[in-house]
């Protein structure tokens, strides 16, 4: 299964971008093959449909769930329509190595 | 000056059905075309005359204003009696809409998810996979 979460910069090193739509980077994790994907977001400086444009991205990665700070109300209505879990954390200091230990315990 | 925005009418959950078909002998299939029920006019009409509401509390349930409300539930009554009149198709799509979604917030690492397939229910945090969670508002 794979799994996308917004980061603030492309090392696993990097912390939890609080942005959904504008954040720098999406971190995309595969459980099984536990490999590690980082795609630059082209959208953080848009003024105007960042969100939405982001869901295009991860959904066309075939994501299952989604793992950020926050979520617009357009982009929750987005992923509720394509079945992808949302998931809220609200520590910005969380590191994406953490969140895949996380993931990966058991 | 561009008007002002319309506001998002919050639906429950999308309806079982996409629409409805009309049948009988005295039918012209040719030259009757299909209604477009929004999904916020199936909405309202499903909390007014099914769930028995009266219009405040349905405005409350999709976050609207009453007056709002009550002119989506016109325009569903009208669309619907069209239909019945004129043996026209029903099909439900589109609408200024967004899904509720229940949300939970596990105990144990205090992170908040959503559960997008609510046939099957949750069983464990699908971060720390703890099964200590309970039911809360959006988070803000």
């Amino acid at each position: 299964m794979k799994v996308a979460i917004t980061s603030t910069g492309n090392t696993p090193e990097s912390e939890l971008d609080q942005r959904f739509g504008r954040c720098e980077c999406f971190v995309i994790y595969d459980t099984e093959t536990n490999s590690i994907e980082f795609i630059p977001n082209p959208n953080k400086d848009a003024l105007e449909g960042a969100g939405p444009a982001s869901v295009q991205i991860v959904a066309s990665r075939g994501v299952e769930k989604v793992i950020s700070g926050e979520f617009g109300i357009k982009v929750k209505s987005l992923f509720d329509s394509l079945k992808i879990q949302m998931i809220v954390i609200k520590e910005p200091e969380k590191k994406i190595i953490e969140i895949i230990d996380m993931l990966n315990k058991q | 000056m561009a008007p002002r925005p319309c506001r998002l009418r919050k639906v429950s959950k999308p309806p079982l059905i996409s629409g409805l078909k009309p049948y009988g002998d005295k039918l012209k299939k040719e030259n009757v075309s299909s209604i477009f029920l929004f999904i916020e006019e199936y909405e309202a009409i499903r909390l007014c005359d099914h769930e028995i509401m009266n219009h405040k509390q349905a405005a409350n349930m999709m976050d609207v204003s009453r007056p709002t409300l009550t002119r989506i539930y016109t325009a569903a009554r009208r669309k619907i009696a069209d239909a019945l009149v004129n043996g026209r198709q029903i099909i439900i799509e589109g609408g200024k809409i967004y899904f509720d979604s229940e949300w939970y917030q596990c105990s144990n690492c205090c992170c908040y998810f959503n559960n997008p397939g609510k046939m099957d229910g949750i069983k464990e945090c699908p971060l720390c996979r703890s099964s200590e969670f309970t039911n809360v508002q959006q988070p803000e």
